[in-house]
């Protein structure tokens, strides 16, 4: 399975980059891993007569914390964060990052290439929208910031122009008393996600302060219930609590029945996650050490 | 037709210059343009990993990759494994465990293999599975390639302490 044909182009700078996307317009892609791409250029899904590959550009790889940020390049790869003391202050981070597809998967693949993706089934998506990130993006206009919130605006459908790159994906790092979980079922190891929620919780005396809750596989782009939340807040957290707001956001969710589950398979197993997803933050924030993430048979 | 663009890879300790086009992926490269066809295609779909090599340092896989992101790599394949024609330790493990059946997906399993034992010289068994997680076998059911890693492991630490 060959890709249709298409030329080839390796800028040496970001500039380079972001010029020849304004060249050539719709007919060019970018590329920093290609984890996502290929296999859809393989399938014939989205040629494109150019392909512009950043996958090497310098300093785009960097994971440092500057103050309450934690600033990741966009070329940071999957497996480069799951194994990534800094980044595993952040639990939900690591999990999620150190579980996405297989080995193979994480040794290539990119942070912003599987945000910018938009995949509805992807996990950046989902774990940046948990984790109120913001990303920095460079166009032939110069730079500009915008919330994950904002940049994802459908299923496989971003904010940016077309001239546009993500350079780099900032994270606030968690307030004290604050914890959170990323659960993610899948059909094996390489395979996308069957559901995923993530959830990150703000403790007091038991008492959850703040609540964040996501979901992924859920709709064309991250599920957010403000009311899930709100259901959370203020409350000392239990399985009913847990089970409750579960049933608020998964009622706004529209999973859509594929080869993955029906409808309802998912309705029941995003539920779950929310649940799992809720236990593992509280045991956190009680201390205890819990290895999460993804599942597969 | 496209421009063509002439790449430098290493491939098991030789160097490569070929012509290619970019659509070329790295398996069709490594097979077709070097006739290395240890290195098998089992689902071309991002799935099976039956084609996993090693690309400066880190496994891949080679149906997923585009040839000229291997352009200036040192590549490993499943042929640079054996030394002046003794098996690498995993091989032999393979072979002495029945660690396959018809063989199809056993060149990916022991890259997969050899990466994780340079990362992680003493897996536990799960730590095995999940090394291996991105590799599909439809023959042994898992159980005696794990046993096979987990000997491999026990050789290399052999070997390792023997020279030291």
């Amino acid at each position: 399975m060959y890709p249709a044909p298409f030329r080839y182009h390796r800028p040496e700078n970001l500039e380079q980059a972001v010029a020849l996307l304004a060249k050539y317009g719709t007919d060019a892609k970018i590329m920093a891993g290609g984890q996502s791409l290929i296999p859809m250029l393989k399938l014939r899904i989205g040629d494109m007569a150019e392909l512009i590959d950043i996958g090497r550009l310098p300093d785009l790889s960097h994971i440092e914390q500057r103050g309450n940020t934690l600033h990741i390049g966009a070329l940071a790869t999957h497996g480069q964060i799951g194994a990534c003391e800094l980044a595993a202050t952040i639990p939900a981070l690591a999990e999620a990052a150190g579980g996405i597809a297989d080995r193979q998967v994480r040794s290539m693949g990119t942070i912003g290439g599987g945000l910018c993706v938009a995949d509805p089934s992807g996990d950046w998506p989902t774990i940046l929208r948990l984790l109120d990130a913001t990303v920095t993006i460079l166009g032939g206009s110069g730079t500009r910031s915008l919330s994950v919130a904002d940049l994802l605006l459908d299923a496989y459908t971003t904010a940016l122009n077309g001239d546009e790159i993500v350079t780099e994906i900032q994270l606030p790092l968690p307030e004290a008393n604050t914890t959170s979980a990323y659960v993610a079922f899948k059909r094996a190891a390489s395979a996308f996600p069957t559901c995923s929620a993530g959830i990150q919780l703000t403790m007091e005396n038991d008492r959850c302060q703040r609540a964040r809750l996501v979901l992924g596989c859920a709709g064309n782009t991250v599920i957010v219930s403000k009311e899930a939340e709100a259901q959370l807040e203020g409350q000392s957290i239990d399985e009913h609590t847990l089970f409750s707001a579960a049933e608020t956001i998964v009622s706004v969710s529209e999973p859509p029945p594929d080869a993955r589950g029906s409808e309802a398979f998912k309705r029941a197993m995003l539920k779950t996650m929310v649940v799992e997803a809720g236990r593992r933050a509280l045991a956190r924030s009680r201390g205890e050490q819990i290895k999460g993430g993804h599942r597969y048979a | 037709m496209p421009d063509k663009i002439v790449i430098d890879v290493n491939v098991n300790g030789l160097d490569y210059q070929r012509e290619i086009e970019p659509r070329l992926l790295l398996v069709e490269f490594i097979r077709e343009e070097l006739g290395l066809t240890g290195t098998h295609i089992g689902c071309d779909t991002s799935y099976c990993g039956a084609c996993s090599v090693v690309l400066n340092g880190k496994l891949v896989k080679s149906c997923t990759c585009l040839a000229v992101q291997a352009d200036g790599a040192k590549v490993e394949t499943v042929e640079g494994l054996e030394t002046d024609g003794e098996l690498h330790p995993l091989q032999s493990a393979f072979s002495e465990h029945h660690g396959l059946q018809c063989g199809y997906c056993t060149p990916g399993m022991l890259m997969a293999s050899k990466t994780l034992l340079d990362e992680n010289p003493n897996p536990s068994e799960e730590e095995i599975r999940k090394g291996i997680g991105g590799n599909l076998c439809r023959c042994t059911g898992y159980v005696n390639i794990i046993k096979a890693v987990d000997a491999a492991s026990q050789a290399l630490a052999v070997n390792v302490g023997g020279e030291s």
